[in-house]
Order: structure tokens, then sequence, then C-alpha cells
């Protein structure tokens, strides 16, 4: 067997690996949960409001709600990240990780499985949230080409995140810091356009909102999936995912390639 | 299971091994010779630098200096050859706690691209010559230390590896698990496996180790076969006990060079702890018509070797330079 058909066989087996202990310690309902109760916190309780606020002839919850799903994704993406993050340091705690650094297997497919399998978790729990977002009112406007590139983009920025959460993963040397580290990432959706429109902020705030990843990753999906004006908005969202994806997965692999701590 | 590949006379050569976490000199010059097909044993106290060694043979860490040889591949340049021909049960239990058994041993069966023929089929031997059939369904979760154990020395032994390192393979086993894992290392041994064993038992050193090295404070302080280091401390006495001091002053008289214990009515004699010299001495204590109640010897052993040879304040982790 080549490199790369070694690659592709050690890959498979660590993603059998991790969804079966994924199904065995199940965190998919907190990674869904969170941002379903952040969804239904900002469509009823702050919706109405925030509605009114976005101006335009019929403004209200219904508005808000067609505004505010796409930085929830976002969030449901940043979360699952965290949960991936607290993962990959609770799996380099373990003595098998250390078992599988003296195997002769391919050394990245370990991080690959991580990474395939938490996108997986990431994409389901992305279908849950949209299913809640459909039951309160959701109503995409855009066609079948439109859902599916969302689809894809929502992809892209999975893969993206979660490169970078296996890698704060494996910086992390305690399980502690794994969940933390990732938290900035929860953030993001606030500070740019996930919320509220970027040209309601002062102007320094608006400034960094504007150019920070989040801010054109909204509002590609929202384009997508309502059909507001996006500009430069898409490839500047893909741009972004595979910019970040490639310096996650460099990331790792120097990470991995380290000597494990001493315990 | 196949018999071990044609391997060379020599398992594992290390000259001047050397590695320090920042000023913290864990390893200071190792030079290590195990032969092929034979039990080595690393012996030493808590923090000697035992576990530091096994990582650094078995890949799992780097060396600062020295030169490794494994299975006949220069660690530094080919780690790849290294590993698949080594296998490593550490200190701590290298399973996944969230798999059950048959799953762990299949996760290796499928790590070492057996087929779908010969996985399955090699897992099931496992879990058999391991006795852990009746419980390959459960999660690890639920095992006891002993079928921990077991389990992860199997799961090393899935792909047939010539050189095994163990690290502490029976501590915090009790009694009965301790054997059942002496008798598979002796099966292993005895199908040409080279056995790379780090323990503080110095019984667990002695019953199954053709050679020992003694490792303390980062240096290999002894090196030899079990009766070579046990000649190295002078061990071996005969205990007389008397009924009053009046015999064991005749017996002191009589028997000049023995150390006496007045409080406990000892006397210690220098011996071999063989019949013929056991004889000996007692013809001469009834020539001499001197009573005696009791009596035992005291061979040496790798306890007094081991006392003797490494540092008394065993807790010390590393070396400070």
């Amino acid at each position: 067997m080549n490199a790369l058909s070694i690659y592709l066989a050690d890959s498979t087996t660590m993603l059998r690996r991790n969804v079966v202990r994924m199904r065995r310690y199940p965190m998919i309902y907190f990674i869904a949960g969170i941002p379903i109760v952040l969804l239904l916190l900002f469509v009823y309780v702050f919706g109405g409001t925030l509605g009114a606020g976005l101006g335009g002839v019929a403004a209200g919850r219904a508005e808000y709600v067609a505004y505010v799903v796409p930085g929830i994704l976002l969030i449901t993406i940043a979360g699952a990240a965290q949960g991936t993050a607290i993962a990959v340091a609770m799996d380099m705690a373990e003595g098998i990780v250390a078992r599988f650094r003296t195997m002769p297997i391919s050394r990245a497919s370990v991080v690959t499985g991580h990474v395939l399998a938490s996108a997986a978790q990431t994409m389901l729990a992305l279908a849950i949230v949209v299913g809640v977002a459909i039951a309160v009112g959701f109503r995409p406007t855009t066609g079948l080409v439109e859902w599916i590139a969302a689809a894809g983009l929502l992809l892209l920025m999975t893969l993206a995140l979660t490169w970078v959460s296996v890698a704060l993963g494996l910086v992390s040397k305690s399980v502690e810091t794994a969940s933390n580290l990732p938290m900035p990432l929860m953030l993001l959706p606030f500070f740019g356009s996930g919320f509220v429109p970027t040209a309601s902020m002062p102007e320094p705030l608006r400034w960094i909102a504007e150019v920070q990843p989040a801010t054109p990753m909204i509002e590609a999906l929202r384009g997508l999936l309502v059909g507001t004006p996006v500009g430069s908005s898409g490839p500047v969202a893909v741009a972004w995912c595979l910019a970040i994806t490639l310096a996650g997965y460099l990331w790792t692999q120097r990470l991995y390639e380290r000597d494990p701590s001493p315990r | 299971m196949t018999a071990p590949a044609a391997a060379p006379t020599r398992a594992i050569r290390t000259t001047g091994l050397r590695k320090a976490y920042g000023r913290l000199v864990v390893l200071d010059g190792i030079d290590l010779d195990v032969a092929s097909g034979t039990v080595f044993a690393l012996l030493g106290p808590n923090g000697a630098g035992k576990t530091t060694t096994v990582n650094i043979l078995s890949t799992l860490i780097t060396a600062d200096g020295g030169q490794i040889e494994v299975a006949g591949h220069d660690l530094g340049r080919e780690p790849g050859a290294v590993r698949a021909a080594i296998g490593v049960t550490g200190q701590f239990s290298a399973v996944d706690a969230l798999l059950s058994a048959e799953e762990n041993l299949q996760l290796m069966a499928d790590l070492r691209h057996l087929g779908r023929r010969e996985g399955p089929r090699r897992v099931a031997e496992l879990l058999e010559q391991f006795d852990l059939v009746e419980a390959a369904g459960k999660p690890v979760q639920t095992f006891s230390g002993g079928m921990r154990r077991r389990l992860d020395l199997a799961m090393t032994l899935v792909g047939d590896p010539r050189i095994i390192f163990l690290d502490e393979p029976t501590a915090g086993l009790d009694p009965r698990s301790r054997r059942v894992m002496w008798g598979i290392i002796r099966d292993l041994v005895a199908r040409g496996v080279t056995i790379f064993l780090t323990t503080q038992y110095l019984e667990e050193a002695d019953r199954l180790a053709n050679r020992i090295a003694v490792l303390d404070g980062g240096r290999i302080v002894a090196e030899g076969t079990p009766d070579e280091l046990k000649r190295l401390v002078p061990g071996g006495h005969v205990r007389l006990a008397f009924a009053d001091a009046s015999e064991l002053d005749r017996a002191a008289r009589e028997l000049d060079g023995a150390a006496r214990d007045d409080e406990a009515l000892t006397l210690q004699v220098p011996s071999d702890g063989g019949l013929g010299s056991l004889r000996r001495l007692l013809d001469r204590l009834d020539g001499a018509a001197i009573e005696v109640d009791g009596l035992s010897v005291q061979t040496p052993d790798l306890d007094a070797v081991f006392l003797s040879l490494t540092s008394h304040d065993s807790d010390r982790k590393v070396v400070a330079r």
C-alpha cells in the first residue's frame, strides 16, 4: 500500500472509532441544545424589539427570525468546535493515543479521524437547529440550488472550525483549558452581523465587525437562504474557510508531531 | 500465531542515550545491549528513568543524544521500520475505555491492515488466548485491573511484534493475575519474541529475565544475569538461634568471624547456603556439643542488590545538574 491509501484506510478506521465513541458518550444534545436555546431567546425575548430595529416596511419578530438564523448556525458550529476540542484533549490524555504513536500507522489519521467524526456530528447538529428554526417560523425564500450551496458553505465552515478546534484540543494541557480556548469562537457572530446589522455599530467596532471572518460567512449564508444582497461575501467566506482549514491542518500536524508531555 | 520473521541477533542497542527535561537530566548516558529472543529487565526505583527509556525506545518520545538501534533499524532515521517491529504495553492502560474488548482488538487489527478475514480470526484467537471470550462484548470501563492488562497485552500482540516493551506489566495486579502475566510472557519468549521489561519487583526480574540492568538516577549502576548481580553483594549466611547466652558464647568462640546478636541470642555465620557447607557447620557444632535452638538459611537476593546499588533517596525524580 502506498502512503495515501494507508492514510485513507487508517483515517476510516479512526473515524469509525470516533463515531462509536460519540454514540457511547453523546455530546450532540449539548451541541444542538445550546444554539436552540439561543435561537428561542433571540426570537421570543429580544426578537420583537430587534426585529423592529431592523427597519424596512414590515419589521418585527418574523423578520428577525429570518435575520438571526445564519448567526445561530455559525454559533452551532463554534459550539460544536468546543466539544471537539474537549474530546480531543480527553483522548490525548488516554493511553490509547500513546499506543497509536508507537504503531506503524499513518500519523495524520489520528487527527483526521477526529476531524471527520466531529464534522459529521456538527452537520447533524446543524440539521437539528435548522429544523427547530423552521418550526419557529424560519421560511427560506430561495431555491434548491441555493440551499445546496448553503449546505456546502456550512460544510466548509464546519471543516475550518473543526481543524482549528482539534488544534486547540491538542495544544491544551488539560481538558479545562480545551473547554475554555474555543470560547472566543462563540462570540464572533455577536461581534459581526449575526444578531444586528453592522451598520448600527459605532465606528471602530463596525470596522472590526466587517473585516472579521464571521461577517462574510453570515452574510453569504443569509443571501443563500433568504435572498438578501451578498456583494462579495460568498467568495470572501469561502477564501476564509480554506485559509482557516489550511492553517488548522498545518497547526494540528505540527502539534501532533511534538513529543507528548510527560505524564 | 505466525513465527516472527528472522530477526537480527541483537534486538536493541543503545550507546550514550540521553534525555533531559530542561535542566533536569533523566537519562545520563545509557548503554544497553539486548540479544534477540531474551528477556531483558530494567530494574530501578521510582523516578530512575525506566519509563523514559521505554518511551524513547518505543518511538513515543525523542532522545536528546546517543545512538539507538531497535530491530536492526536506526531509531532516528527509520522510526516507521522500528514501529513495524515492536509492540508496547505501557504503564498506563492503552485501551479505549469506551469500546469493548473485541472492538479494541478489531481496532488494532484494522490499523495493522489484517483484512476482513484475517482480522476477526486473529481477534477471536487472542480473546481465547487471553481468557477474554466471555467479556469480549462488554465495555472495557467495567473491566478489572487484571483484565485490562490482559487486553492491553493482547492488543499489543495483534501485529505479531518481534520485540515487546512491557513497562511495569504487573504493577498493581494481584498475585494470581501477576502469575498469569508471567506465564504469558514466558510463552512469548518461547516463540522467539524479545521482551524488554521494566519493573520494581525484584522477584519478577529474577524469575523472568536473562539479563538485568539496574537503573538509578539516570545511569546504569549494574548489569548482568540475576546470579551475577546477586554475587555483587555479600549476603548469604546461616542464622543460628540459641536457648541462652552461655550457649551463644560457646558457639561464638567456636565459630570465629560470625556476627553475634546478644539480644536476640543469634549468630550469623557467612555461608553460601549449600547443603555441604551446612552439614560441615552442624558437624562442627555437634563436635563441640553446642546445643542449637533454631536455624535459618538466608540466600542473597535481588532485594539486597537493589538496596545496596540504588540511592537511599528513592523518591527523587531526576538528577539536577
